[in-house]
């Protein structure tokens, strides 16, 4: 039986990413885990988060994580969402400027506010509900309608300094990317775990990935 | 390609029962609360809200299982509201699987629990509820207040002001509900609806009146509602979600069908 480790550092809500994952394959041995040994042991990597990125930032720092992750994002299939793709980028602006990661060069900015639609309606911030996913050519697209609406809620966004790791975009009310991908690292701006089945089917085919394109 | 307005059912529970009444008499029972849950994610509900009307203390861990069930197997966002009142009740329920909760009285009791409830859990779980009722007179400029206990106790702070505080102090979004029009099923209080989402940066749900198709289009159309929540019209199976999506999108709106 193959594994799936979900990162928990202390930030947000991990049962429902747990419980989507069995969902979508009852197969995977799915664990919640703090432990650097066993996520150096798990076949694929899961790394969630919502919050603040200070926050999350000083969580993986003190906890020693910040580590591991170097480690098996060099490794493993790997999967950020949310908070967990804005911490593989190189900075934020949240908080003044948080140093993150660096996995994925590039960095995270914020929605500009005074927003516009095409009508003239004010864009909301945080951006939140189910938007188009425009999608490049991956192994996690599989099964998926090119632009399906998932499910997104967030503020910042990230801008990569290498636009060819851009996996997907989505509108608000400009192009930006919502999803990134590396070699054996994937991750999405929007949440697979709220998608409903197009979500589940994201899921399903990261954990049958062996994270090669 | 744009972002999507959202259709949320609003499922009203006591002891552990969906119940839907006119201003919280005339009950009446619509059934199992993950039920009529897994009914609304198969014809297309972008979120659901629980709402905890449970009037006993004892009663209350109904929801937290309630949640449980439904997020183990519901995969879209799930609000909870009622009763959170300490940050040991969002995190019972965000444990259970909800994704958001709405803070109503306790919002209004002590603003500073919104404050802290963003700090400890994010803004993007932080829905603040907020009960209106019109207290200008015919002829008198809009003035709107905050009302509480099912709109029978008023509190003197205007609605419009009161959204923008709770935004500076977290709110992630405002459920908004006309307490002149709840359970009335005449449609929306769009002036007040406009005002607020007009003068906040985030989303806002509009509540409180639904009693047809049309009402969920003007929510959007003319209220400028980023989502419509309704309870009755959905639990009887007048219409279905998946007929609003389609009626929502006839008038020229962006759903996700």
């Amino acid at each position: 039986m193959s594994s799936v480790a979900v990162i928990d550092y202390g930030m947000g809500n991990l049962h429902s990413i747990a419980k989507a994952l069995q969902h979508a394959a009852p197969d995977v041995d799915v664990q919640i885990v703090a432990d650097p040994e066993l996520i150096l042991q798990a076949d694929r990597v899961v790394f969630p988060g919502v919050g603040a990125i200070r926050d999350c930032m000083q969580a993986l720092n003190q906890s020693g994580l910040s580590a591991v992750i170097q480690s098996v994002a060099k490794t493993k299939p790997f999967l950020g969402i949310c908070l967990g793709m804005q911490a593989l980028l190189t900075d934020n602006e949240e908080n003044g400027n948080t140093k993150c990661l660096d996995i994925l060069p590039g960095h995270v900015v914020r929605f500009s506010d005074g927003l516009q639609d095409s009508e003239g309606n004010k864009l909301k911030i945080p951006h939140m509900g189910w938007n188009q996913v425009h999608f490049l050519p991956h192994p996690l697209w599989d099964n998926i309608p090119q632009d399906s609406r998932f499910y997104f809620v967030h503020s910042y966004y990230a801008i990569p300094d290498d636009t060819a790791v851009i996996a997907a975009t989505t509108e608000y009310p400009d192009a930006f990317a919502c999803a990134l991908a590396q070699d054996n690292v994937f991750a999405v701006q929007f949440h697979p775990e709220k998608s409903q089945a197009v979500g589940l089917q994201l899921l399903n085919n990261f954990l049958h990935w062996n994270g090669q394109i | 390609m744009s972002l999507a307005k959202r259709i949320i059912p609003c499922l009203d529970v006591a002891d552990g029962r969906v119940v839907k009444g006119v201003k919280f008499v005339d009950i009446r029972d619509a059934g199992d609360p993950v039920e009529v849950a897994r009914r609304y994610d198969r014809e297309g509900a972008d979120e659901i809200t629980f709402l905890d009307i449970t009037a006993t203390h004892d009663n209350r861990d109904t929801i937290v299982h309630v949640v449980e069930q439904v997020a183990s197997e519901v995969f879209i966002p799930l609000t909870v509201g009622g009763g959170i009142r300490t940050l040991d009740d969002i995190r019972r329920m965000l444990n259970a699987g909800a994704d958001k909760v709405g803070i109503n009285s306790a919002a209004v009791f002590n603003p500073e629990f919104v404050r802290e409830a963003a700090e400890r859990f994010g803004s993007q779980c932080i829905v603040v509820a907020i009960d209106a009722k019109k207290v200008s007179q015919p002829g008198e400029v809009d003035r709107w207040e905050i009302f509480t206990h099912g709109g029978r106790k008023p509190t003197g702070i205007e609605a419009i002001g009161w959204a923008q505080k709770m935004v500076t102090y977290g709110a992630g979004e405002i459920l908004l509900t006309s307490m002149d029009r709840d359970g009335t099923r005449e449609g929306f209080d769009l002036p007040l609806t406009r005002a607020i989402s007009e003068a906040v940066t985030v989303p806002v749900i509009a509540s409180g009146g639904v009693g047809n198709l049309d009402h969920l289009a003007d929510g959007v159309i003319k209220g400028k509602a980023d989502a419509v929540l309704a309870a009755s019209i959905f639990h009887f199976a007048e219409y279905t979600i998946q007929q609003a999506k389609e009626h929502m999108a006839a008038r020229g709106i962006e759903m996700r069908l």
